[in-house]
């Protein structure tokens, strides 16, 4: 043992050791701290467009451009700079190493480098507040509109730019620190769930990034030098930049899906100190499946662009059969509750209602993969409600599921207090009161991204009770993250491994692990698996 | 390669002889949305109640009775572990394609105007939409004949926007340089029309009054449509 390796009892807050730091776990703490920045700016925004919808007609703007401005904020920074960056930035950089038994990341110097393009990616998008014509593009940037618009469609391509470049060194990263850097005798079967969902996600960022930024990229030439991918009357096409953009972007659905899965299958295995239930049909069927599936199904986002009708037909089927590995993901999440011994405490809650809302969320995705139905409910409440529970909400939960698991490993300090339980229930309630109105509405014809819908006044009432949900949302997440600073500062000792798990990062070093994470080398008994509880 | 012929042969006999139905009155998507959206609310309440249950259970069942002890999950044979995976796959997929065959039924619905469609051209514009009748008639507000079917041929003028008529079921993109399509069959009464592509500043201001009338007030009002474009063609003549 060196001196390298002692606890990090620091001794006082040093900034130059955050700015220039190179520990994957000191980057991990930077990305939940710019993630949940992020989330906090998009979550007023999303707390003033429900105020806004709460009436029909102005309430509290009469500038649909100001609207417009909320809802491209809201979407962009949700999904690319919140969901995102908090599940594979924030909790692959700090636990990944440590499950696999690895002092650090193969190259912790680029590791450094992309924490800090995210943090110019945000500084980027939070401009949208101050330029002159901020960017109405959505997060989805469709031409012709994002090249005719007077708005700033540059901050969006530079926002995308500077995060897929991020993501894309992160995930060169992490491929490399898992096949190289597991601890010696650590098979692939013997991975803790966690570490595949966050493999698949990176390797499917490494594919299908790069189609996204030349979407972009040919935006910006179209926009600003002249060029004419989009531009129908110049013989370009309008629905290739479509094609392009979801090409990624549903892809980019099972890199905020899959590792939002793999927290929650630590949580239940740690918590209900069971083992995996199928561990390899859910890895090679489920996760694998998911990657293998997941390029040949972007055309459901465009079932309404007038898309050749065999394109439609054939993707409706392949979108069907991502039911297949996300049922066998299902499957084995359910089995390992299957006679468990479950420990509650707020982790386990998150969890818990994550199994809901995934079948909400989940379920309510399968009329949608159907061509025909959703020609009725595409762009509507309904598709907003469905993609919030699944994609939105499942991933926050399963994100804040895993905050408060690993809460102690990153503090030393438990973060259970009533405040806690207490934001639980007020966002698990926020959420279906806001979201189930939507469905509502969404099968009646409530059309998405509308500022006024003084054609459906009857939808009046649905939309007020969603804005009451929004509020309860709002009050159960000041909660949430009040508890967490209090917590980390003040919250009572938590031991060494608190949960008594099985898993690496609990087990093999101390809470919080200091430079080089192990005291010892790792070495792993024979037969070692990161779920065996009956063994003792 | 001539198997695949038969089989894609075989695929176009089958669309045919649904399109044999097509001009037959209860042809139409519309009342085909609302049964196949039934149909499958109760296949994902069925699936969504099931799990729920299940989790509902498990989750209180097998609280911990005291700290120390441990989950008792099934440590599955590579036989158990196979059919743990195969079964469950068979069975979604099994329903995966039962809801794909249904679904297709609808979409060649939804695709195959009958013959005896009446045609009206949409124009979208930032932030209004304009008809055009077969005999050159424009207007702002569509009106069709109540009971006979209709096809839209969409095109934009700008940048993309999406029509849909909620009481009909029926939605498509409205896109610069592509001509996209959609039919209905309506019925007596009003019905509004909106935008569904997020196309900028008034994005929220384009509903228009989708007309049906029964075919005799049908046929007045587009006489009286003429009248009044009369003149102005008129005046715009000489």
């Amino acid at each position: 043992m060196t001196a390298q390796t002692a606890t990090a009892e620091t001794t006082g807050f040093n900034w130059k050791e955050w700015v220039f730091t190179t520990d994957h776990k000191r980057i991990g703490v930077l990305y939940l701290i710019g993630s949940m920045a992020a989330f906090v700016v998009a979550g007023i925004m999303a707390l003033l467009i429900r105020i806004e919808q709460s009436t029909v007609g102005p309430t509290i703007t009469d500038d649909p451009a100001q609207y417009n401005t909320w809802l491209y904020f809201h979407g962009a920074a949700m999904i690319l700079a919140f969901l995102i960056p908090g599940l594979t930035g924030f909790a692959a950089n700090y636990f990944l190493p440590l499950m696999i038994g690895a002092k650090d990341v193969a190259f912790p110097r680029i590791n450094a480098f992309s924490i800090w393009l995210f943090y110019a990616a945000i500084v980027l998008a939070l401009l949208t507040f101050v330029i002159p014509d901020s960017p109405d593009v959505m997060w989805t940037g469709y031409p012709p509109y994002s090249v005719t618009t007077t708005g700033n469609t540059a901050f969006y391509v530079f926002t995308v730019h500077l995060l897929g470049f991020s993501s894309i060194l992160g995930a060169v990263n992490f491929l490399i620190t898992v096949i190289y850097m597991r601890a010696p005798g650590m098979g692939w079967n013997q991975l803790n769930v966690f570490v595949w969902t966050t493999v698949a996600a990176f390797a499917i960022q490494l594919v299908f990034i790069p189609v996204l930024a030349a979407a972009v990229t040919m935006l910006l030439f179209d926009k600003y030098l002249g060029t004419h991918f989009f531009d129908a009357a110049a013989g370009g096409d309008v629905l290739l930049y479509q094609n392009l953009f979801w090409f990624y972007s549903h892809p980019a659905v099972y890199v905020i899906f899959l590792p939002a899965v793999g927290i929650l299958f630590e949580v239940f295995a740690s918590m209900g100190k069971n083992r995996i239930f199928n561990y390899k049909a859910c890895v090679y069927g489920g996760i694998c499946g998911i990657c293998l599936i997941t390029g040949e199904v972007w055309v459901h986002h465009l079932y309404v662009a007038g898309m050749p009708d065999w394109l439609r037909i054939g993707q409706m089927v392949t979108t069907l059969l991502i039911s297949v590995p996300v049922g066998l993901i299902v499957l084995s999440m359910w089995g390992t509750l299957w006679r468990a011994s479950i420990t509650y405490n707020v982790a386990m809650l998150y969890a818990a209602s994550c199994l809901f809302l995934v079948l909400l969320g989940g379920l309510t995705g399968i009329p949608l993969a159907l061509t025909a139905v959703t020609i009725h409910l595409s762009e509507t409440s309904f598709v907003h409600a469905h993609f919030h529970f699944i994609m939105a909400l499942f991933s926050a939960f399963a994100l804040f599921a895993g905050i408060y698991y690993w809460f102690p490993k990153m503090t030393g300090r438990t973060a259970d207090g009533p405040l806690a339980v207490f934001g639980f229930w007020a966002n698990t309630i926020g959420v279906n009161v806001t979201f189930w109105p939507l469905f509502i509405v969404g099968v009646e014809g409530m059309p998405r991204r509308y500022w006024d819908y003084e054609m459906f006044p009857q939808f009046e009432p649905y939309h007020q009770v969603a804005t009451v949900g929004a509020m309860i949302i709002a009050v159960g997440m000041t909660a949430t993250i009040l508890n967490w600073i209090i917590s980390a500062v003040r919250g009572p000792k938590a031991g060494e491994n608190p949960w008594k798990s099985k898993s690496l990062e609990w087990t093999h070093c101390p809470s919080p692990p200091g430079p080089g994470n192990f005291p010892q080398d790792v070495v792993l008994p024979e037969g070692w698996t990161p779920y065996d509880y009956d063994k003792k | 390669m001539t198997g695949l012929r038969t089989l894609m042969a075989g695929f176009v006999g089958v669309i045919a002889s649904g399109t044999a139905w097509a001009q037959e009155e209860g042809y139409n998507p519309a009342p085909g949305w609302d049964h196949l959206w039934n149909e499958i609310l109760i296949d994902i309440t069925v699936i969504g109640v099931v799990f729920g249950a299940v989790a509902i259970y498990m989750l209180f069942k097998f609280k911990a009775k005291n700290p120390d002890d441990v989950g008792k999950g099934p440590k599955l044979s590579k036989a158990q572990a196979i059919s743990w995976a195969l079964i469950p796959a068979a069975v979604f997929m099994a329903d995966d394609f039962f809801l794909s065959a249904k679904g297709w039924d609808l979409w060649n619905v939804y695709r195959n105007p009958p013959e005896d469609a009446m045609e009206v051209k949409v124009t979208a514009y930032q932030w209004y939409w304009e008809f055009t009748y077969e005999n050159g008639i424009t207007t702002e507000e569509l009106v069709v004949p109540a009971g006979k079917p209709v096809v839209l041929r969409m095109s934009s003028e700008d940048v993309i926007h999406s029509f849909y008529i909620p009481k009909y079921r029926v939605k498509e993109d409205v896109m610069p340089g592509r001509v996209t399509y959609v039919w209905f069959r309506p019925e007596e009464g009003e019905a509004i029309a909106t935008c569904t592509e997020y196309c900028g500043l008034a994005h929220a201001n384009m509903p228009v009054t989708v007309v049906g009338k029964s075919q005799a007030d049908y046929d007045a009002w587009m006489v009286e449509q003429q009248a009044s474009a009369a003149p102005v063609a008129a005046a715009s003549a000489s």
